[in-house]
């Protein structure tokens, strides 16, 4: 590459711009020095991106309560089941699509796609979970979604874009499709179903709707949940709240920086994932397109 | 391809066996609620679930004369197709600039900071424009420091809204902007180069070589949304709204989790929901012949 000048056109470009990004992550520092501050600095004001009269009080109430853990703990649980199983049922349905001379593989790719058009909508679909007695159980969480089309699609893309000779190779040997389909293809699906596999990761971490209809005891919520629950109700259950530090602690918190603490938080595996989602995103949007 | 006589008909059940699965879930998850969609046209009884006493349209002729639902039509296709308009020029014109920055460092710093957002659940990003926008928030901080006075973002009907769409685009345009420069790095420079050999201005270089190269990508984008002409965005508006802004907050899919779920008003809710899936299916169907005549683009 030559070297370019600079012009004056350029650098507004690249000082407007950059103000633009800034921009979205402005909100987040603003929320990470709130939860680091004391109550009266912030209702006072005085908080920008930097925490003001530095203290973790938030956090150790956040730790202490246990609730946010608990709710914690139950996303994570839904997060390694979710997605494991979203997995195995995407590769085991992509597979068998991906061959052009299956026969009835137009009528089984359609049965498919049908739901990606169609669905009966929220309401069927929660009396239906009700009706199978699902209610308050993860499985609630994770059965609906279990199949997710879209990414299946991507996943079988991927695959008709292997080479076939080594598939045949491996008929050549006598390995049944199972065997094949273990021991030839899986090891050549790394990028598709990290892409895949890290969409599910961001979907079942942060859908919160499902936790809201399905559990009925608010113990069981699942963290994004939980975290909704807190945007209404936080000033409540802080006031009502009889542990036996609670007052040292509330000299140095409120329900702001509270709630700043838990949203951070409840935001920082989507930050940890990011560099990772960020690589493998494009390269599932080109995966997911133009392919005839 | 002859791979089945290589491999043998005798072990093509296996294929089979691997669909049951997804199959047996997609049947009871997807087409059981499609089924499920009956009750519309019933009236609801716990005890009887799918198969309640006949209704016909009274749950539809019901529906239809709440001036608090038809409210919410309006409301929904407002939202909707301002979020629509744009969520395209916005990520268009963001990566027509970025695509004209030199320093390619720079560009991925930009590129890596504004799709944040978008991986965000809508519950974080409530809390956080809660947060900035209240009224001892950061943002009317900022506007009372300009001498100008406090907007009320949330909480007045005629400001919400816009509130609504603008920080959905907020959020969301990194998504497109990255996709419209996937769109680019596939230009060939040396267009570029032969234009600046004619004597071509920067402006003139945009104007007829990177929009017209970027529009095969712009019409499949904004067909491909059609389909979302009825989608507010649930998760957004529910978590920042409020009785005081439903007059012109409250949208379609509000409004049927209010009726069907806490009200428990199944029939009705389901009835909501099938006009909106027809109403969406025939957009999704219609936007995804547009975009395979347009641009030619097939999902399958």
């Amino acid at each position: 590459m030559e070297k370019k000048k600079y012009s004056v056109f350029d650098i507004i470009l690249a000082i407007g711009l950059g103000i633009l990004c800034v921009t979205c992550v402005l909100p987040f520092v603003h929320l990470l020095a709130v939860s680091f501050s004391s109550s009266s600095a912030v209702a006072a004001g005085k908080v920008g991106f930097i925490p003001v009269e530095f203290t973790a009080a938030s956090y150790e109430y956040v730790i202490s309560g246990g609730r946010f853990l608990r709710a914690m703990a139950i996303s994570v649980e839904r997060v390694i089941l979710g997605t494991s199983l979203n997995i195995v049922l995407m590769v085991l349905t992509a597979y068998p699509l991906a061959k052009a001379d299956l026969p009835g593989r137009g009528f089984l790719s359609g049965f498919f796609v049908v739901t990606m058009l169609i669905s009966g909508g929220m309401i069927p679909t929660y009396l239906l979970v009700s009706g199978l007695g699902l209610k308050d159980t993860i499985w609630s969480l994770i059965l609906p979604g279990a199949l997710p089309v879209y990414n299946m699609i991507i996943l079988m893309n991927f695959i008709r874009g292997l080479p076939h000779e080594l598939e045949e190779a491996a008929w050549v040997d006598g390995a049944s499709p199972f065997q094949t389909l273990i021991h030839v293809i899986l090891p050549l699906l790394g990028p598709s179903l990290a892409t895949v596999g890290l969409f599910s990761i961001v979907g079942h971490w942060n859908d919160w709707f499902a936790g809201m209809i399905y559990m009925s005891e608010p113990l069981n919520y699942p963290l994004q949940t939980y975290l909704q629950t807190l945007l209404v109700d936080f000033e409540q259950l802080l006031q009502s709240d009889s542990s036996a530090n609670i007052m040292e602690i509330l000299s140095k918190m409120n329900a702001r920086t509270g709630r700043a603490a838990q949203l951070f938080l409840g935001a920082l595996p989507i930050m940890c994932v990011y560099p990772f989602l960020q690589r493998y995103f494009t390269k599932g949007l080109t995966l997911g397109s133009v392919k005839g | 391809m002859k791979k089945n006589k290589k491999q043998g008909a005798a072990s093509l059940w296996q294929y089979y066996a691997m669909l049951v699965p997804g199959v047996i879930l997609t049947f009871i998850f997807s087409y059981i609620p499609l089924y499920g969609i009956i009750i519309a046209f019933e009236k609801y009884n716990v005890g009887m679930g799918f198969s309640s006493p006949w209704a016909g349209l009274e749950n539809f002729r019901y529906l239809f004369s709440q001036p608090t639902f038809t409210r919410t039509i309006w409301n929904t296709l407002f939202i909707a197709v301002w979020k629509l308009a744009l969520g395209v020029i916005v990520p268009v014109t963001v990566a027509v600039l970025l695509n004209e920055m030199i320093s390619d460092r720079l560009k991925r710093i930009y590129q890596t900071l504004i799709y944040i957002p978008n991986f965000l659940s809508w519950v974080i990003m409530a809390g956080v424009l809660m947060d900035i926008l209240g009224s001892d928030g950061a943002i009317n901080g900022i506007l009372n420091a300009l001498g100008l006075q406090s907007v009320n973002f949330l909480g007045s009907a005629k400001v919400f809204p816009w509130t609504m769409i603008f920080s959905d685009v907020w959020k969301g345009f990194g998504y497109g902007t990255v996709v419209y420069l996937a769109a680019l790095t596939g230009i060939d420079v040396s267009l570029y180069e032969s234009a600046k050999l004619d004597g071509a201005t920067r402006w003139q270089q945009i104007k007829s070589i990177t929009i017209p190269l970027l529009m095969p990508t712009i019409i499949l984008m904004t067909v491909l949304s059609l389909g979302n002409v009825l989608n507010a965005g649930f998760d957004q508006i529910y978590n920042l709204y409020s009785p005081a802004v439903w007059e012109t907050g409250d949208v379609i899919d509000t409004y049927v989790y209010r009726l069907g779920i806490q009200q428990a008003q199944y029939s009705v809710g389901a009835a909501v929901g099938l006009f909106k899936s027809v109403v969406s299916a025939i957009l999704v169907v219609t936007s995804y012949v547009l975009a395979d005549k347009l641009a030619g683009y097939r999902i399958l």
